[in-house]
C-alpha cells in the first residue's frame, strides 16, 4: 500500500463521514463515538504489532472518561479536560506499563484484564465518590469559554474526534515507520534478536504501551464529553473485548484499520439493533465470525487486496 | 474500492436523510400524523430481561388493544423497542435515533436507573416528552428539573419506606437486622434510605451484617452462613430477579426463613418463579399496589381483564414491570387526550404534549396515579405478609396495608435520605389498617 493512496483514502473516508453526519444528525453522535473508539483501538493496534493483545485496554478509556466526569463540575472547559483525560490515561499507562511490559502473550493479556477489572470494581464500589453503577453525568461543558447550543456542540465534538483521529493516525503512521516502531515487529518475531542488536525490548514495548494508554485516555475523554454520562461499564472486560473486536474487524494492517473497524462496528450494531431489537448480538457475532473466517485481514485487508488486484 | 465505500455511505446517507424528511418538524401547525410512534427502552437481553421482556409483551398486547379500539385521538400507535442492555452510550445514541430518525412522538425510558439518568437530560435538550416507566432512582427529580420527563410510577423512597413502616408495625420489637443487597446503585441507595428511616423511627437497632454480593451472583452460601451465624431478627433484601430467586432458594434450603423475618420489597416479580419455595409469613412488596390479589382495585373488571388477557397470551401472570408498562400506556392515553382536548381537537406539539402531563391524573387497573408538579407520579404501595391461597400457585400477600403515595413519598424539593432522617414515629399512627386479603 503506497503512501498517497492511504492518505487519499483517509481524506475520502473523513469526507464521507462528514457527509453522513450532515445528512443524518443522529448518526453524527454514533460516528463521534466510533471515531473515539477508533482512537483507543489505534492504541491496541500498536501492541498488536508487537504480537501482544491487551484485554484490559478499556481501563485507560474509563480513566479518561472519569477524569472528565470528576473534573467537569469544577472546570467545565472541554479544551482543558481533553488533554487532562489523555494525561491521566498516560500516567496510569506508565505505572501499569512498567509492570506489564515484562510479560508476553497470554500473561500480558490476562494481567491487563485483571487490572482493568480492579479499576471497574473500584469505580463500582467507591459508591460515595463514583455513584456506583448509575454513573456520573457530565453536564454543561464549555468550549473556549462559550457554551454552545446542543446542535453546535455535537458538531464541535464530531470535529474534535475527527481531527484527533487524523492526528493520531498520522502520529501512529510516523511512529510505526520509525526504528522504534519497526522494533515492535521484532518483538513479535524474535525478541532475543532484538536484544542482540542492542535494542531493549522492554523499553520499546513500554513506549508503545504508554502511547496506547494516552490514546485510550483521549478516547475516554471524547466518549464522556459526547455521551455525557459515564458508568463503570466503560472499564468492564466486555468493553475491552469490544475494542479488540474492533481491532480484528478493522484489521491491523494500517492506521486506517481501527477507524474502518470502529465505524463498521457501530453502524452494524446500530442498524442491527434498529432492525431486530431482540437479536442484535447474534448479527454482531455473525459479522465477527464472517470476518475471522473469510477476511482475516479485516475490513482493511479486503480494501488492500482489492487495490493490489487492481494495481 | 474507494468508489464502493463512498457509494455505500452515499446510499446510507441518502436513505437516512430521506427518511428524515418524513420525521417532520415541530414548527407551525401540527398535522395529525399517520401513526403515533412510541420509542420504548427496555431490557431485551441480559439479566434484567426478566423485567424487560414481560413488559415488552404487555406493551405489545396493550398497543394492539388500543389500535383495535381506534388508536389515540384516531391515530394508530406503533411501538419502537430499543434494548438498553449494551450500556448508556449505546442507549443515548438510540434515543437520538428514535427522535431524529424515526420521529417518535413520545419515549418510554427505561428500566435501569443509569439509563434514566442518562436519558432525562436528553429529554430536556431534545424537548421530547419522556415517560420514565420503570426506573426507581430518587436522583432524577431530586437533583434536577426536567420539564419533559415524567415518572408514571412510584420510586425508591416509597418503595423502601412502605416496607419499613410495615415491619415496624408488624414486628415492633426487632432488635437486630442484616442487609443483603445486590452490589450496585439500587442495592446501595435502598440500604442508605432504609438505614436513615430506621434510625429515625427506631433508633438502636443493631446492624449485624451488611452484605453486598455481586450483581448476578449464583452462589450465596457464604452469605447464608454469615446470616445463620449472626442470627438477625430481620433480614432485608431489595434484590430482584434471578438473584433473589437464587438467594431465596439457597436460604430456604438452609432454613434461614425459620430463624429470621425477611423483608423483600421487590419480591413480587420473583414469586411466580419461586412457587412454593417461598416461605410464608415474610414481608413482601411489589414496587406499587399491583398485586394479583389487590383487595380493592379501583376497576376490578379492568384488572381481571388485564391479568386474564396476559395469562391467555403468555401463559404466566403479569409481574410488576407489566403493570408499570400498563401505567405508562394509560398515562400516554390520558396525556394525549388532555393535550388534544386543550387544543380543541388539534394535534399537540412537543411542548403542548409535555404541558398536558404536568399534574395529570390517570387510571390504572388498580387505582389512579397523579403526576405531581416535579413530574413524579404518586403510586400507592401495598405491602403484606407472604401466604399461600388456593387461587394462586405462588405466594401472595395477606394482611395488606395500602400506603397512600403522598404519605410515603419524599415531599417535592427535598432529598429522600435527608427527609427519611426527619421522620417521626407518629407516622406509624397514620398508617391505614391492614386488610386481610
Amino acid at each position: 500500500m503506497n503512501r498517497p493512496l492511504e492518505a487519499g483514502l483517509a481524506v475520502l473516508g473523513a469526507a464521507a463521514l462528514v457527509l453522513v453526519a450532515w445528512a443524518a444528525p443522529w448518526l453524527k453522535f454514533v460516528l463521534t463515538l466510533a471515531l473515539a473508539k477508533g482512537i483507543a483501538v489505534l492504541g491496541i493496534l500498536l501492541l498488536l504489532r508487537a504480537g501482544q493483545v491487551s484485554f484490559g485496554h478499556a481501563m485507560f478509556l474509563a480513566t479518561g472518561a472519569y477524569t472528565v466526569a470528576f473534573l467537569a463540575p469544577e472546570m467545565p472547559e472541554a479544551l482543558l479536560l481533553l488533554p487532562l483525560g489523555a494525561l491521566f490515561g498516560t500516567a496510569l499507562g506508565l505505572v501499569v506499563g512498567l509492570f506489564v511490559a515484562r510479560y508476553r502473550d497470554i500473561f500480558f493479556g490476562m494481567l491487563n484484564l485483571a487490572l482493568s477489572m480492579v479499576l471497574y470494581s473500584l469505580l463500582e464500589k467507591l459508591y460515595a465518590l463514583t455513584k456506583g453503577t448509575d454513573g456520573i453525568r457530565v453536564a454543561g461543558l464549555t468550549f473556549a469559554g462559550a457554551q454552545p447550543a446542543r446542535e453546535i456542540q455535537e458538531w464541535i465534538m464530531f470535529a474534535l474526534a475527527l481531527g484527533l483521529a487524523l492526528g493520531f493516525g498520522l502520529l501512529v503512521r510516523a511512529y510505526l515507520g520509525s526504528p522504534m516502531g519497526q522494533a515492535l515487529a521484532g518483538i513479535k518475531t524474535r525478541e532475543t534478536r532484538l536484544e542482540f542488536m542492542g535494542v531493549p525490548a522492554r523499553r520499546v514495548l513500554l513506549f508503545a504501551y504508554v502511547l496506547s494508554a494516552c490514546m485510550g485516555g483521549t478516547a475516554g475523554a471524547l466518549v464522556a464529553m459526547t455521551s455525557r454520562h459515564v458508568t463503570p461499564q466503560l472499564a468492564y472486560w466486555t468493553s475491552s473485548g469490544e475494542l479488540v473486536f474492533i481491532a480484528i474487524l478493522g484489521g491491523a494492517g494500517s492506521a486506517l484499520g481501527p477507524f474502518l473497524g470502529a465505524v463498521a462496528f457501530e453502524l452494524v450494531r446500530v442498524y442491527a439493533a434498529a432492525q431486530v431489537a431482540d437479536a442484535w448480538q447474534m448479527i454482531l457475532g455473525g459479522v465477527l465470525l464472517a470476518v475471522i473466517l473469510f477476511a482475516p485481514g479485516g475490513v482493511w485487508g479486503i480494501l488492500a487486496a482489492r487495490f493490489k488486484a487492481r494495481a | 474500492m474507494t468508489h464502493a465505500l463512498t457509494r455505500r455511505q452515499a446510499i446510507l446517507g441518502a436513505a437516512t436523510s430521506g427518511s428524515l424528511l418524513f420525521a417532520g418538524g415541530n414548527a407551525g401547525a401540527q398535522q395529525k400524523p399517520a401513526e403515533l410512534k412510541v420509542g420504548i427502552c427496555t431490557f431485551l437481553s441480559g439479566s434484567a430481561s426478566v423485567f424487560g421482556v414481560p413488559a415488552k409483551q404487555a406493551a405489545e398486547m396493550l398497543f394492539e388493544e388500543i389500535n383495535k379500539a381506534g388508536g389515540i385521538g384516531g391515530v394508530p400507535v406503533r411501538p419502537y423497542f430499543v434494548d438498553e442492555a449494551p450500556g448508556t452510550d449505546h442507549l443515548v445514541g438510540e434515543y437520538r435515533r428514535l427522535v431524529q430518525n424515526e420521529g417518535v412522538h413520545i419515549i418510554f425510558a427505561a428500566i435501569s436507573s443509569g439509563s434514566c439518568l442518562a436519558c432525562t437530560p436528553l429529554s430536556d435538550e431534545m424537548k421530547k416528552t419522556t415517560l420514565l416507566w420503570d426506573c426507581g432512582t430518587q436522583r432524577i427529580f431530586e437533583e434536577g428539573n426536567h420539564p419533559y420527563a415524567f415518572r408514571t410510577q412510584g420510586y425508591g423512597a416509597p418503595e423502601v419506606l412502605a416496607p419499613l413502616l410495615y415491619l415496624l408495625k408488624h414486628k415492633p420489637d426487632f432488635r437486630s437486622l442484616a442487609v443483603i443487597n445486590q452490589d450496585y446503585a439500587w442495592g446501595r441507595d435502598s440500604w442508605e434510605m432504609w438505614k436513615a428511616g430506621m434510625d429515625a423511627l427506631k433508633p438502636g437497632v443493631r446492624v449485624v451484617a451488611e452484605l453486598f454480593p455481586r450483581l448476578g451472583a449464583t452462589d450465596y452460601s457464604t452469605e447464608v452462613t454469615r446470616l445463620l451465624a449472626s442470627r438477625p431478627d430481620v433480614i432485608l433484601s431489595t434484590s430482584w430477579g434471578g438473584d433473589l430467586v437464587t438467594f431465596v432458594r439457597q436460604a430456604s434450603e438452609r432454613r434461614l426463613f425459620e430463624r429470621s423475618t425477611f423483608v423483600l420489597p421487590v419480591a413480587e416479580a420473583s414469586l411466580q418463579m419461586l412457587g412454593r419455595t417461598m416461605a410464608a409469613g415474610h414481608v413482601i412488596g411489589a414496587r406499587g399496589d399491583h398485586w394479583n390479589n389487590h383487595p380493592r382495585p379501583k376497576d376490578p373488571a379492568r384488572l381481571a381483564k388485564f391479568v386474564a388477557d396476559y395469562r391467555a397470551r403468555f401463559n404466566e401472570y403479569p409481574i410488576y414491570p407489566c403493570h408499570h408498562m400498563a401505567q405508562a400506556i394509560s398515562a400516554m392515553q390520558a396525556g394525549f387526550a388532555k393535550a388534544i382536548a386543550a387544543k380543541g381537537g388539534g394535534w399537540p406539539n412537543d411542548e403542548e404534549l409535555a404541558n398536558a402531563f404536568r399534574g395529570l391524573t390517570f387510571d390504572t387497573p388498580t387505582s389512579s396515579i397523579t403526576l405531581r408538579e416535579d413530574g413524579q407520579g404518586l403510586e400507592d404501595q401495598i405491602v403484606g405478609l407472604s401466604t399461600f391461597t388456593d387461587r394462586f400457585p405462588f405466594a401472595v400477600p395477606k394482611d395488606m396495608v395500602i400506603f397512600p403515595a403522598a404519605m410515603v413519598s419524599t415531599p417535592v424539593g427535598q432529598k429522600s435520605v435527608e427527609w427519611m432522617k426527619t421522620l417521626k414515629p407518629d407516622i406509624l399512627a397514620q398508617m391505614p389498617a391492614a386488610i386481610a386479603g
